[in-house]
């Protein structure tokens, strides 16, 4: 029994591609990738007041799971989600640790909740009033096909959508030449187990090179975890039959056919 | 839908009660509680913070292998040492030969993973504010380190993802090592988690003013918080058929409260959710659960939500108990533990009381035991309830007929 999916929505956010529908001509090769700074993303369904309490990583995730859920034409609450981040919010690390440093150990209860990994998918609950079953995980570079494969494995117990969602901010100053994160990038996938839009079906997992994508964008690729998902951003935005390979775990691949 | 057979043909769990099974079993039968006055001063020199822990004895002395020293932390010594406890290192080595390291998954759960290192690192900044040489953020800090030193160690190569989704986050790892050995992606699944000391969740839950003075008490008219503790726990879950003995899991179900970051839905409303779903899955109905490990976290709006919960979905009956008395507050550790814990209670036919609690606040109505019963137990449920609302509970049970 194969696992599968109809992908029904996709949202990206990330620096040069505002969102999914700016990003298809770039990822079909029609124009070359810039490394535009990544303007503020702001999600529409988070009330103001949460809003404020957010982080930069919060507010990446909600824009991309936010985008997936209107291009589909699918309402949130009804969605099952799988969050997948390799470092989670290092913003807030290096505040808490900064602040643990200080005298009076000026910890903010606020930014503490934050911290948690499954902060983003918390925030996405309150915002999108979203009550089904939620993950929040990491599999360090191979976050992305990790969550891919726990979203397939939910969609197929359950036979219901899941929504998926990656992403990662750049390490901030005191940990970025420790860490492997230098851009940001959030996409989101919106899987389905019929509808319209094309299919994906896992094809195996076997060790190699994952699928190659344009040295342009392979920069960004090697730049963010969840930038892994690019050569399947880029089939999905080909729109053709394609097989493809992603990085796991170590050398291994989570192999992919689009049709 | 109903899930794959599968039983936790091994387990093992390391707190402040002591490292292996026996040491648990045996302070939770004569009442003995592991916590202590706060003796896990921060790395500036400060006074440590008023409060009771759970700390594990010893770990400052494990020492990870050679080849793995860049993984040092105290929460990857942790994991080590309660790998090593009850013949489990060996028990997936045994499995490892039998189906092949691509066939067995790695589903682990951690709230802080290596942050201590990182805590560290920051008091010897140097003049530019440049963290030490020798700090490794991949191997310590990163939140995958934990699966990352464990799937090393343990020389595993199937599917492996860390689930950090706060104080459910090892109760989760049941589901969703469940569901990848229903896909087939792997035939059996370490789950697991580790949590560990740090200043970071002491003073973070104290700047929510959640963390108590005194050893904390569930369900008391007289509870004021948390005691943060530290623990790692460890199943094998291999499929029913394959392995002769050890508990079954019957039954899990997740929700989301979609209420508050750090305050439950204070009717319970996601808790019910997820103990509902577990039945269901389960298809069992609420009668048939003989025992509940709660979250039981001992603070007051807590134990008001998940005693609601209970109420609602158990009414007052069902016996039921939080063991963090014992352990004081494992986070992303007090799924594997608690879960753990029942399935001791399920194997012994002993539900433990919840320790340090005197008189329980009026109002709460839930089965709370206050004194340890001997009792014939077939199916037993932990529940784990996090921050952001995440909410796991898990069902075990003896075999059918046995």
């Amino acid at each position: 029994m194969g696992l599968e999916a109809c992908v029904g929505g996709i949202g990206l956010v990330a620096p040069g591609m505002a969102d999914w529908a700016a990003a298809q001509p770039l990822l079909r090769g029609e124009q070359l990738w810039q490394p535009t700074p990544l303007a503020a993303p702001k999600p529409d369904l988070l009330p103001a007041n949460e809003r404020r309490r957010t982080t930069t990583l919060i507010r990446l995730a909600l824009a991309a799971a936010e985008q997936a859920c209107s291009q589909a034409g699918v309402a949130p609450e009804g969605l099952a989600s799988v969050f997948a981040s390799a470092e989670g919010d290092t913003e807030i690390v290096e505040r808490l640790c900064t602040a643990l440093n200080m005298a009076g150990k000026p910890v903010s209860p606020t930014q503490f909740h934050n911290s948690v990994h499954n902060a983003p998918a918390g925030y996405w609950a309150i915002a999108a009033g979203a009550r089904l079953p939620s993950t929040s995980i990491t599999a360090g570079v191979a976050s992305f096909a990790a969550g891919l494969l726990d979203a397939l494995c939910y969609l197929q117990a359950e036979q219901a959508p899941v929504l998926l969602i990656a992403y990662d901010v750049a390490l901030p100053d005191s940990l970025s030449a420790h860490g492997d994160v230098q851009q940001p990038f959030a996409c989101a996938l919106l899987l389905s187990p019929s509808g319209e839009g094309p299919r994906l079906l896992l094809d195996g997992i076997t060790t190699g090179e994952p699928s190659a994508v344009r040295a342009d964008l392979d920069a960004l690729r090697r730049a963010n975890p969840a930038a892994q998902a690019l050569p399947l951003l880029h089939g999905l935005a080909n729109g053709k039959a394609e097989r493809l390979a992603l990085r796991y775990v170590d050398q291994q691949l989570l192999n992919v056919v689009l049709r | 839908m109903p899930i794959e057979a599968l039983r936790l043909s091994h387990y093992t769990v390391t707190n402040a009660l002591g490292h292996g099974l026996a040491a648990s079993w045996s302070a939770l039968r004569e009442g003995r509680s592991g916590l202590r006055p706060n003796d896990y001063p921060p790395a500036c020199g400060d006074a440590a913070l008023t409060t009771w822990l759970g700390r594990v004895e010893g770990l400052e002395a494990v020492s990870l292998p050679e080849t793995l020293q860049d993984y040092d932390c105290r929460n990857n010594r942790l994991a080590l040492l309660g790998l090593q406890q009850d013949g489990f290192v060996a028990a997936v080595a045994e499995l490892r030969e039998r189906l092949g390291a691509r066939h067995i998954g790695l589903f682990l759960g951690t709230s802080t993973s290596g942050i201590e290192q990182t805590e560290q690192a920051f008091a010897r900044r140097d003049e530019q504010g440049r963290l030490p040489a020798d700090y490794r953020y991949r191997q310590t800090q990163s939140p995958f380190s934990l699966a990352d030193f464990c799937r090393r160690y343990l020389g595993l190569e199937g599917p492996v993802q860390v689930i950090s989704t706060a104080c459910s986050s090892s109760a989760k790892v049941f589901a969703s090592a469940e569901r990848h050995i229903a896909a087939g992606l792997c035939d059996a699944a370490v789950v697991g988690g580790v949590d560990s000391l740090c200043q970071s969740t002491l003073y973070g839950f104290n700047s929510l003013e959640l963390v108590s003075s005194q050893p904390c008490r569930p369900w008391d008219a007289t509870r004021d918080g948390i005691n943060i503790g530290e623990g790692a726990g460890f199943a094998l879950l291999q499929r029913a058929g394959a392995v002769p003995a050890g508990p079954r899991l019957l039954g899990y179900g997740e929700s989301s409260d979609a209420w508050h970051m750090s305050t439950p839905h204070p009717e319970g409303d996601g808790a019910v959710a997820a103990m509902a779903q577990a039945l269901a899955r389960a298809g069992l109905e609420p009668g048939a659960i003989d025992y509940v490990n709660l979250h039981g976290t001992s603070t007051p709006s807590n134990d008001r939500a998940e005693d609601r919960a209970m109420v609602r979905v158990f009414g007052s009956s069902t016996p039921c108990s939080s063991t963090k008395g014992w352990t004081g507050h494992t986070l992303g550790a007090a799924g594997i533990t608690e879960i753990v814990f029942a399935a001791l209670a399920l194997e012994h036919g002993w539900i433990p009381p919840s320790l340090n609690t005197q008189a329980i606040e009026p109002g709460l109505q839930a089965g709370v035991v206050l004194a340890g019963r001997s009792q014939p137990l077939r199916r037993v449920m932990s529940n784990s309830f996090g921050f952001g609302g995440s909410n796991c509970s898990v069902i075990l049970g003896v075999d059918d007929g046995a």
